[in-house]
């Protein structure tokens, strides 16, 4: 019954936004200032597309029941850590040594710290760091952390933790039936709670729209995301993607290297014409690998073929230095001199086959003298020399491992569940400056994995998964649309310029039933959740989205790094006001409240139009709402109080997760 | 599971009888790193016995290979039953690994 009114004010919501942005398109826009005119439109547009994505997000709610299997399997629970308090650590990891069901309880620490490693031995808890593999390797955050542990634990499934995470000690007992349920279900996730926040909540910290709701939509459509701690992971499954990228990896970097090494062999054969047996061996490796080439092509095995490949460099190498060394030979006893030792008794020269066999090694040997060959076919190894294991079962492409580790799970057939209990409490950032850097990791890995491996052209998914991670995405794109809600009505109400053609009946006649039963859509759905928080965010973090899309495009286009950071969890963090982060929203407070202010000095003094005013103060006053929350957030000084009621559907905020 | 190790001319073969799983995975990687430090870097994976394996199994696998090619050898599987095939083919490990058909031959010709 709920759902079927959820569907038909989504079918309605839909409806009525393409009547009005359809009209907005054709007939009313003020083309004479088309500089804001255009930009409004577009940013209607794609506020209509939100609609669409979250009309359909809901289409398919769904409440699970409990799973009917009782839990099964042996599990591994990981705490990851890197710079957290020992202690807060500890909190956690006794918590889930106390989880009810039989497991075992590790701790992962990448800051490697010796005091973190004796508090889990003294507790009688394990202990993970990165093994000497990841020395000089690309790291990979958390991704890295996670999957080093894996090649160290036998666990068939996975709970993983952020050290600050305190696990129920029902957590596993509540989750793992599901796996028994569906062999095919790779992932269950459970809502993220945070402990440290009031009623008020003035950083946003709580998702109870996302951990609800938007989760149970995506749960319909198979795409329940992976949002990094308090879920659990099939071994088998992680298992299956690291191969499935390894495989993926090692063949195109074959493919890569040998047809570098080709052309590259080409060239240097021609170049080295002055040396004879050189000159040959390089053309006949430059067979070599022009047969290895169109073997693979054939679907040859690659380990045979680069095995192959790598004998045949090895025996040009000999066969080279076999030569030197008769030439060698030759001269030493030409000289009697040379790096050899001479006999005493005998007055002859002593060569030292062994050395000379060492000669013999890649480095010095004529071939290995040709630089970019040798280094080139050293690259042709099938145990990902660029990485510290061959394996990465959890996803490295973005700074958010978890998206696009569920994607993948996803794309190869896998099952994800959300289970809708909260299990394990957390603690929130507790500051304005922890929370903005925040939120711009999640939006920034969010739109690495749009750029890296976009839902709508990835092959496996269906299409629902597709508009699921789409319109996650989709959503980090609104910091460009604010921008225009906040300009317009500025606009307007200083310059008199309108970007409608009027504000007529017909536009209310449009606009508001959208209005209004998107509203109503969001009520229903939230069903006694206030959204309001959420909603002030999502506006008032515009500059925050806009970073992060231009950052993650720097970074995946251009190759910036993204300047990544660890969010901390500990009250010990300054709490200084970052106002070098929040200067938009505040030079954006002051220009709507001067433009307020010249508004209505202009009605007063008969220079500006009645209608128009009102609609544009309650536009800025509207702004103004949402923006407060910066204010309040830049002035909030921690938690100090008693934790809110337990339950998930309170608290406000707004499904931007 | 269990592991029997063999070595004649210069190849070992390692036997895994049972089922190659995340749990046995330690034990295989320990034989093969084993066989390595006694010299020998040819590896033969006889999965004649091995009744089922799991990503975990084939992850071990992969990373045996990493360490008989760093030691300048070679690890090659052999005698692999249709079970061991369906889940070589269903993570396009195949791609990758040639099934040799007995653990005699997977060195021919080399």
């Amino acid at each position: 019954m709920r759902l079927l009114v959820i569907r038909i004010l989504a079918t309605l919501s839909v409806l009525l936004g393409v009547n009005y942005v359809a009209w907005r398109w054709l007939e009313s826009v003020n083309w004479s200032a088309w500089w804001i005119a255009v930009p409004l439109v577009i940013a209607e547009t794609y506020s209509l597309i939100d609609t669409i994505l979250f009309a359909t997000t809901m289409w398919r709610a769904k409440q699970r029941p409990r799973p009917t299997s009782p839990p099964q399997g042996t599990v591994d629970v990981f705490i990851t850590t890197y710079n957290e308090p020992i202690e807060l650590v500890m909190t956690t990891a006794h918590a889930a040594k106390r989880i009810a069901y039989p497991h075992e309880t590790w701790i992962l620490d990448d800051g490697a710290r010796p005091e973190m490693e004796a508090a889990a031995r003294a507790a009688g808890i394990g202990y993970i760091r990165r093994s000497a593999d990841w020395d000089g390797k690309p790291r990979h955050a958390k991704a890295g952390n996670l999957n080093n542990a894996l090649f160290q634990t036998d666990g068939e499934f996975l709970l993983i933790l952020d050290a600050d995470q305190v696990p129920d000690p029902l957590i596993l007992e509540r989750t793992l039936g599901y796996f028994a349920d569906d062999p095919q279900v790779a992932l269950v996730q459970t809502p993220q709670w945070f402990s440290n926040v009031d009623e008020a909540d003035p950083l946003g910290s709580q998702a109870p729209l996302f951990y609800g709701p938007i989760q149970q939509g995506k749960d319909g459509w198979n795409a329940a995301f992976f949002c990094g701690s308090n879920a659990v992971l099939r071994r088998d499954a992680l298992m299956q993607l690291g191969i499935v990228g390894y495989v993926r990896d090692v063949e195109a970097s074959t493919r890569r290297t040998l047809r570098a090494a080709e052309s590259l062999l080409a060239r240097e054969a021609h170049r080295r014409s002055n040396e004879p047996e050189l000159r040959a061996e390089l053309s006949r490796l430059r067979a070599e690998v022009g047969a290895a080439r169109s073997e693979i092509d054939e679907g040859g095995h690659i380990a045979d073929v680069t095995f192959r490949v790598r004998e045949a460099v090895d025996a040009a190498s000999q066969r080279l230095v076999a030569l030197d060394v008769a030439r060698m030979h030759d001269d030493l006893a030409e000289l009697q001199a040379l790096p050899v030792q001479r006999d005493a008794e005998l007055g002859v020269v002593v060569i030292d086959d062994a050395a000379l066999a060492r000669l013999a090694a890649s480095d010095l040997s004529p071939l290995g003298a040709v630089d970019a060959v040798s280094a080139l076919l050293d690259a042709l190894r099938v145990d990902r020399p660029g990485e510290a294991q061959p394996l990465q079962p959890l996803a490295t492409i973005s700074v958010t491992e978890d998206m696009a580790t569920a994607m993948q799970l996803h794309s190869l057939g896998w099952r994800s569940v959300y289970h809708h209990e909260v299990l394990a409490h957390g603690l929130a950032p507790d500051d304005l400056g922890t929370m903005l850097k925040q939120r711009l990791r999640w939006a920034q890995g969010t739109m690495q994995v749009l750029l890296r491996d976009n839902p709508l052209l990835k092959r496996g998914l269906s299409a629902g998964q597709r508009l699921m991670y789409f319109g996650t995405m989709w959503s980090y794109l609104s910091g460009f649309a604010a921008v225009v809600y906040l300009a317009a009505p500025v606009v307007y109400l200083v310059l008199g310029i309108l970007p409608v053609t009027a504000w007529s009946v017909d536009f209310f006649l449009r606009f508001l039933p959208y209005f209004l039963v998107n509203q109503v859509l969001f009520v229903v759905v939230a069903r006694g959740i206030r959204t309001w928080r959420g909603q002030q965010y999502s506006l008032a973090l515009f500059p925050v989205w806009i970073k992060a899309c231009v950052t993650s495009f720097a970074n995946v286009v251009l190759r910036t790094p993204l300047d990544f950071v660890v969010t901390r969890k500990d009250k010990v963090a300054e709490g200084r006001v970052p106002w070098r982060e929040i200067w938009p929203q505040l030079t954006a407070i002051g220009m709507l409240l001067l433009a307020l202010i010249i508004g209505v000095g202009r009605v007063v003094v008969g220079t500006a139009d009645g209608t128009g005013t009102l609609v544009n103060t309650v536009w800025v006053a509207y702004d103004l709402l949402a923006l407060s929350v910066i204010i309040q957030a830049a002035r909030y000084r921690g938690f100090g109080g008693e934790p809110p009621q337990e339950a998930v559907d309170r608290e406000p905020s707004k499904g931007t997760a | 599971m269990n592991i029997a190790v063999t070595t004649a001319s210069g190849i070992a073969t390692i036997a895994p009888e049972g089922r190659l799983t995340a749990v046995a995975a330690p034990q295989l990687r320990q034989a093969v790193q084993q066989s390595i430090d006694a010299g020998t870097a040819r590896i033969v994976v006889d999965m004649a016995g091995t009744e089922f394996v799991d990503s975990s199994g084939l992850g071990a696998l992969i990373g045996a290979l990493k360490a008989a090619r760093l030691a300048g050898g070679d690890l090659r599987i052999a005698a692999v039953p249709e079970a061991v095939r369906t889940v070589l083919r269903l993570t396009n490990l195949d791609r990758v690994l040639r099934a040799h058909d007995s653990a005699a031959t997977a060195f021919d010709g080399d």
